[in-house]
């Protein structure tokens, strides 16, 4: 079991998670880092998926003849999952339209240039 | 019958008033709904308090099933007492809100925010009261996504990248949660804290539970605002309405900091993780440079918000600090000055927005002369100041003594010292807004102004006084501590 095939699902969970993460970080647009905060969670749902998962066991539905079910609990778990997931998309890019409407723009770099703009007109209003 | 649903009640009424306030939409009757609701679950957690001291913990069982099966809401001394924090600190919150919620956010928006203030209430008093971690985790999402939200609603534009900035952050945190949570369900098999709290031990040198916890710690840190993961704290504090600030500044870092006691003496109460991993020196020496370093950006900030918010991130390094101590007089520190600083910085934050709404802005230059034109706004906010310093007679006083004697007793006089030397930082930044107060005198064109109303001034000089009462006579709290620190170490829940 301990090979590398039998971790598949788990080296997936991995290089998704990493990539996801890595986007977040090192992306400046907007838009991208949800894209890459979607792939980081995404990567949590596989992983939850693949832990519920028996060999050859089917859906949790009493039938004659089966006597292999996988476990439904880690499905629910991730169903709310991917409910938040989804909501916290949906507010993060509602978000991303206010923040274009206030910068005129979504790059990262170019809001803070403006953010800086913004400090010092406070300062001068005051002085 | 109704006292035995009381539990569930707690989090249920600020859940259902939710969507009754999206559809009521008239900004005066939502908020007496609102302050209403917010009233009767004070009233509900206080009872619950009574009901643990009392009788020791409560266990609810949602619909019936028995755990591990079905979702149990466990009630012990710690989890009354943060309860209690927290829906005191929204009641009083609410009954400031109105005048200032009227000025900080447009009219049309008004009713959205009542909606969102609840449901943050709610999840924010679900992540204290239940006993599921997975359902934890879904409470945590419900206080996060409506906290976004409000903090969006500043009037400041750059208060929709710090909700940005913290929605980014805030997932990344609780998404790292739901994969210890994962990690620990598949080697345990439940998901019910009590159950895990007994699975964990005999697996717990397994690299899976390991590995599962250390993505709950870093996650909850995130959410918590450790020092280096607290940079999504200052702007969200700076740019939030006066409302929000005060509201989430009091309880959103201090219900992470009460799953972070749940994760690190409860799930992991039997491996003892803090001395055996190490996670004790970690912690310390982080809450340790989050004292100086928070203190020193705090020093150079002209807007008092961002300075209280900085100020903010050091005192939950004192906080964190005192937790790692491991010890009864260290844990109970941490939970007391929970409490404390939730009292300190609300009233701190309202007294702000007192200012906002009087003068129209807090920067340092806002500040000349207030002492004298809004004195009973400005005299609370320094009853505050005093507090974060630790002056005796406050409730800050308290927390920092039990702290120096938890490293006293331990040995740790460098420790016990660097506590000491970093309240000298809090007097530096409290002294800047004093100084500004009371010795610079108002600029000669400033137009006259009115103390705040009455409504925001009651509610200040509650918490004020209240910093006073329990610094002055500790014993009621320092005692709830004590006790809960007690069971804390000593295995857990029951």
């Amino acid at each position: 079991m301990q090979t590398f095939s039998g971790l598949f699902n788990y080296w997936v969970v991995i290089i998704l998670m990493m990539m996801g993460f890595y986007m977040v970080i090192s992306q400046h647009n907007l838009i991208k880092k949800i894209v890459g905060l979607n792939v980081f969670q995404v990567s949590v749902f596989v992983f939850y998926i693949s832990m519920g998962k028996v060999k050859g066991g089917t859906a949790p539905i009493l039938a004659e003849g089966i006597e292999i079910y996988s476990n439904p609990l880690p499905h629910v778990l991730i169903l709310t999952a991917i409910v938040v997931g989804v909501a916290t998309s949906a507010l993060a890019l509602a978000l991303t339209v206010r923040i274009k409407d206030a910068f005129g723009t979504i790059e990262e770099d170019e809001i803070e240039a403006l953010e800086i703009e913004d400090q010092a007109k406070n300062q001068e209003s005051l002085s | 019958m109704i006292a035995t649903q009381l539990p569930i009640l707690q989090v249920i009424l600020p859940l259902i008033m939710a969507p009754i306030a999206l559809i009521v939409r008239s900004p005066r009757t939502v908020w007496m709904l609102t302050l209403l609701v917010t009233w009767i679950t004070f009233c509900i957690s206080l009872t619950l308090l009574m009901q643990v001291l009392e009788g020791g913990t409560i266990v609810y069982r949602i619909g019936g099933w028995a755990a591990p099966w079905g979702i149990e809401y466990v009630l012990d001394k710690v989890g009354a007492f943060v309860l209690v924090i927290v829906s005191a600190i929204g009641s009083i919150v609410m009954t400031y809100a109105r005048r200032s919620v009227e000025a900080e956010i447009q009219e049309d928006r008004i009713y959205l925010f009542y909606t969102m203030f609840l449901l943050c209430l709610t999840g924010l008093l679900g992540i204290v009261i239940t006993g599921d971690v997975f359902n934890l985790f879904v409470f945590l999402e419900i206080s996060s996504l409506s906290s976004y939200v409000m903090i969006s609603l500043g009037k400041d534009r750059r208060a929709l990248t710090a909700a940005y900035r913290y929605l980014i952050m805030g997932t990344l945190g609780a998404t790292f949660y739901i994969i210890g949570v994962g990690m620990m369900y598949m080697m345990t098999g439940t998901l019910n804290m009590a159950d895990l709290a007994v699975l964990i031990p005999s697996i717990a040198d397994s690299r899976t539970i390991q590995t599962a916890m250390a993505f709950l710690t870093v996650g909850v840190c995130l959410k918590l605002a450790l020092f280096p993961l607290h940079l999504w704290l200052p702007n969200a504090y700076t740019y939030a309405p006066s409302v929000v600030t005060a509201f989430l500044a009091a309880t959103a870092t201090k219900v992470a900091v009460y799953v972070l006691i749940r994760i690190v003496f409860t799930l992991f109460g039997d491996v003892n993780i803090l001395e055996g991993l190490g996670v004790q020196n970690i912690l310390m020496a982080l809450a340790i440079v989050a004292m100086f370093a928070a203190s020193i950006m705090a020093i150079y900030q002209d807007n008092m918000k961002r300075l209280f918010a900085y100020s903010s991130v050091a005192q939950i390094g004192y906080i964190i600090l005192g937790l790692s101590f491991a010890s009864q007089v260290g844990v109970a520190a941490g939970i007391v000055h929970l409490f404390n600083h939730a009292i300190i910085k609300c009233a701190i934050f309202m007294g702000l927005g007192c200012i906002a709404l009087r003068v129209g802005g807090v920067s340092i230059k806002n500040m000349y002369g207030l002492g004298y034109r809004m004195p009973w706004t400005m005299a609370a906010i320094v009853i505050g100041g005093l507090g974060l310093i630790g002056i005796p007679m406050t409730v800050g006083f308290v927390s920092k003594w039990y702290l120096v004697r938890a490293a006293f007793e331990q040995d740790m006089w460098i420790i016990a010292a660097l506590i000491v030397l970093s309240s000298l930082l809090a007097i530096v930044y409290v002294w800047r807004l004093v100084e500004a107060a009371y010795l610079k005198s108002a600029p000669q064109d400033a137009a006259p102004i009115s103390e705040a109303p009455l409504s925001m001034l009651l509610s200040l000089w509650i918490l004020a006084l209240a910093s006073i009462y329990f610094g002055v006579d500790a014993t009621t709290t320092m005692n709830i501590a004590l006790d809960s620190a007690d069971t804390l170490l000593n295995g857990g829940l029951q």
